[in-house]
C-alpha cells in the first residue's frame, strides 16, 4: 500500500479512483486532492462523475484505489472514528418520521438526539439563516429550508474546525442547489470562514459563477475524468470552458445590450467578508 | 448580507426552546402509573368472584387464602398478567423497532407476515416435534416452540429485509405485496399441517388462530421471558441508531452509525419478540402499530423515549383488551385477537389515508 506523504496529514486525497456501475465505468482512475483551510469545487457538466466522486470519497460507491482523510486509510476506519473527523450533506433527504427541526440538528452531536444540552444545533440553526426554526416540523419545511436543516445537522456534527490540531472536514453534495441568491451566499460565506478557520471543505457546484467567488481551488470534470485544476483563474477559463461544457462560455465579457445581468461579485466590494 | 460566524461563542446562546424531550419523560411516569393501575384492575376482573382486594383484606387479617382464591390469583390470572405485559410490550417494541428499521410506520410484524412466519415454525413445532430425536426434544422441552416461532420470525424478516430493500431505500409496496405473500404462503403451509395433527395438536392450533392469552401457564411465561426479556433489553441500545436511520442508511453511516450492526439486531430483536409472542399467545394483531403510532402524535419519532414508552403503553393495552374479552361475553370469553383488531385497524386504515400521496401504491 502506498504511504501518503507527511503533509497529507491535513488533506483529503483519493488516489486512483474507478467506479464501474453495471458496464459503464462512471470514474476514471481519478486522483484528487483537496487541502484543509481551502474550499475545494467540484464542478463540471451533467453526468461528468462529480457526485459519483464524493460517493467514492465518502464510501457510499463501490470503487477501487484508496481515500486518505489526514492520511488514515478511510477504508479502515470506523462509521464513528470517521464521523469525528468529517460530515457529509446529502444532495437531497427525505426523513421517515415527523422530526422536528431542532431534532434533525440534533442528530448532528455524537451522542445522537438526546445528548445532553448543548447550543451548537441552536447557533448552527442559526449560522444557516434558519433562527426560530427549531420547533417547526422537518416535513412541513421547502426544500431550500429541509437542505439548510441538513446543513447546519452537518455543520453541527464538526462544529470545531480544528480538533488538536488537525483539521475537520466538510463534504457537501450541491449545498446552494435550491437555495436563493440570498442563502446560497449565507451557506458559501459559511463555508469560506469554516475553511478560513482551519477546517476542510470539499463541495460539490453546479454554478460557476458562485465557485469562481467562493472556491480556493477547483477540479473540473469531464467523462469521468478530471479534466483541469487549479485556481478559479486557472481552470475557469473561455477555452477550458467551452471545451468541457460543449458550448460558448465566454469569462468575463459583457452580454450584448438590454440583457440584464448580476454581478453578485460586486458585494465583495461593499461588504467585505472576514476570512 | 450578514457575514455568518460559526463556531463557539460566535452566536450569544439562545433561550431553550420547549423540546418534547422532556415531555417524553412526564409521560413514562404516566404510563408507568396507567399500566400499574391496568395489573390491579386485571387481577380484580374476571368470572371468578375472587379478587385481589378480598385476598388482601383476608391476608390482612392474617387468615388463609381459600384454596379457590389460591388458584385463580396465582395460577390463573397472575400468569396470564405477566403474560399480558411480556406480550404487550413485545408486540409494541417490535413494532416500534420494525418501522425504523424500514422507515415506515406502516410496517408491522402482524402486517408484514412476520408473525405468520412465525405462527409457521410454531405450528411446525408442534405437528412435526415430535419427530424430532429424543434427546434433542428432551434439551429444548418447553422452549421449542417459542424458539421455533423465533427462527421463523427471524427468517421471515430477513426474506422480508432482503426482498423490499434496494440499495438502502425499502419500497413499502413491495414490503406490504411481500407480506401478504408470506402471510399466504404461511396460511397454507398451516392448513396443510392441521390435516397432519391429532386431536391434541388440534386443540394446540386452533389457539394460534384465535390469539389469547387464555391459555397462559408459568411454564409458558417463563419460556417467553428470556427471549422478549433479551429483545427489549437490546431495544435501548438501538434508539441512537434507529435514529440515524430516519436520515437514510448512508447518512446514518455519516453520523457514525454502524448501520449494518444496528440491521442485524434490530432484525433479531423484532425475531425474538415476536417470535416468542405469537409462540405464547397466537397472532394478536395491531398493537405493534398502534401503540408507536400514538406515541409518535404525542412526544415525537425520538426512538430514545418511543422504545420504552412503547413497551408501557403496550402492555397496560394489551392487558386492557383482555379485560374487555373476559367481561364482554363473561363468563365465555372473546379471543383478544378480535379486540385488537376492531381498536387497531380502524388506526391502520387512518395512517394509510393520511400517507396516501406518499406511498404511490
Amino acid at each position: 500500500m502506498t504511504q501518503p506523504p507527511p503533509s497529507a496529514t491535513a488533506q483529503l486525497q483519493a488516489i486512483d479512483i474507478t467506479v464501474q456501475l453495471g458496464r459503464r465505468q462512471v470514474l476514471r482512475q481519478v486522483n484528487f486532492t483537496a487541502t484543509a483551510g481551502r474550499v475545494t469545487a467540484i464542478v463540471g457538466p451533467n453526468g461528468s462523475g462529480k457526485t459519483t466522486l464524493l460517493r467514492a470519497m465518502t464510501g457510499e460507491v463501490a470503487h477501487s484505489g484508496q481515500v486518505y482523510l489526514n492520511g488514515a486509510d478511510t477504508a479502515r476506519l470506523s462509521p464513528w472514528e470517521l464521523a469525528a473527523v468529517r460530515a457529509v450533506q446529502p444532495q437531497s433527504s427525505t426523513i421517515a418520521f415527523p422530526f422536528t427541526v431542532l431534532e434533525i440538528v440534533r442528530l448532528g452531536l455524537s451522542a445522537g438526539l438526546s445528548a445532553a444540552d448543548s447550543h451548537v444545533p441552536l447557533q448552527a440553526l442559526e449560522a444557516v439563516g434558519l433562527h426560530g426554526f427549531s420547533g417547526r416540523m422537518y416535513q412541513d419545511l421547502s426544500g431550500g429550508e429541509q437542505q439548510r436543516v441538513q446543513l447546519a445537522r452537518v455543520i453541527t456534527q464538526v462544529w470545531e474546525p480544528m480538533v488538536d490540531g488537525a483539521p475537520r472536514w466538510l463534504i457537501l453534495d450541491e449545498p446552494v442547489a435550491s437555495l436563493d441568491i440570498g442563502h446560497q451566499f449565507t451557506v458559501m460565506d459559511l463555508t469560506r470562514n469554516y475553511a478560513a478557520r482551519g477546517g476542510g471543505v470539499v463541495a460539490v457546484m453546479h454554478d460557476l459563477n458562485l465557485t469562481a467567488m467562493f472556491a480556493d481551488h477547483v477540479v473540473l470534470m469531464q467523462a469521468g475524468a478530471v479534466a483541469a485544476t487549479g485556481t478559479p483563474q486557472e481552470v475557469l477559463t473561455d477555452e477550458t470552458l467551452a471545451r468541457t461544457y460543449s458550448c460558448p462560455v465566454p469569462v468575463n465579457t459583457t452580454p450584448p445590450d438590454k440583457i440584464p445581468f448580476l454581478l453578485p461579485q460586486a458585494r465583495r466590494r461593499s461588504s467585505p467578508v472576514s476570512t | 448580507m450578514l457575514s455568518t460566524e460559526i463556531g463557539p461563542g460566535a452566536v450569544t446562546a439562545p433561550a431553550p426552546v420547549p423540546d418534547r424531550r422532556h415531555r417524553a419523560r412526564r409521560l413514562t411516569l404516566a404510563l408507568l402509573l396507567l399500566l400499574i393501575l391496568t395489573c390491579i384492575l386485571s387481577l380484580t376482573t374476571g368470572a371468578s368472584q375472587a379478587s385481589l382486594w378480598r385476598a388482601l383484606t383476608h391476608l390482612y387479617d392474617g387468615q388463609e387464602l381459600t384454596t379457590m382464591d389460591q388458584i385463580v390469583l396465582l395460577d390463573i390470572r397472575l400468569p396470564r398478567l405477566c403474560m399480558g405485559i411480556l406480550v404487550g410490550a413485545a408486540l409494541a417494541v417490535s413494532g416500534a423497532v420494525m418501522q425504523g428499521l424500514f422507515r415506515n410506520p406502516l410496517a408491522d410484524p402482524g402486517i408484514v407476515g412476520v408473525s405468520a412466519g412465525a405462527g409457521l415454525a410454531a405450528i411446525c413445532a408442534i405437528v412435526l416435534g415430535a419427530f424430532l430425536p429424543l434427546s434433542l426434544q428432551k434439551i429444548l422441552g418447553s422452549a421449542l416452540v417459542p424458539v421455533a416461532a423465533f427462527l421463523g420470525g427471524w427468517g421471515s424478516t430477513l426474506l422480508l429485509y432482503r426482498v423490499s430493500t434496494r440499495g438502502g431505500q425499502t419500497s413499502v409496496a413491495t414490503m406490504l405485496l411481500a407480506g401478504i405473500a408470506l402471510g399466504a404462503l404461511a396460511g397454507a403451509a398451516s392448513g396443510v399441517l392441521v390435516y397432519y395433527s391429532d386431536d391434541n395438536q388440534l386443540r394446540d392450533l386452533t389457539f394460534w388462530g384465535m390469539g389469547s392469552l387464555a391459555g397462559a401457564t408459568w411454564a409458558k411465561v417463563l419460556a417467553a421471558l428470556p427471549i422478549i426479556g433479551l429483545a427489549l433489553a437490546a431495544a435501548p441500545f438501538l434508539a441512537r441508531g434507529l435514529n440515524g436511520m430516519a436520515l437514510g442508511e448512508a447518512a446514518a453511516g455519516h453520523i457514525g452509525i454502524p448501520v449494518q450492526r444496528v440491521k442485524n439486531s434490530a432484525i433479531l430483536a423484532v425475531a425474538g419478540a415476536t417470535g416468542a409472542a405469537v409462540a405464547v399467545s397466537g397472532g394478536i394483531g395491531f398493537i405493534g402499530i398502534v401503540v408507536p403510532h400514538l406515541l409518535r402524535l404525542a412526544t415525537g419519532p425520538d426512538h430514545h423515549s418511543l422504545l420504552p414508552n412503547a413497551a408501557l403503553l403496550g402492555a397496560a393495552l394489551l392487558l386492557a383488551a383482555d379485560m374487555i374479552a373476559r367481561v364482554v361475553v363473561a363468563p365465555a370469553e372473546l379471543p383478544i385477537g378480535i379486540i385488537t383488531a376492531i381498536l387497531g385497524a380502524p388506526v391502520f386504515l387512518w395512517i394509510l389515508l393520511r400517507r396516501r400521496g406518499e406511498l404511490s401504491i
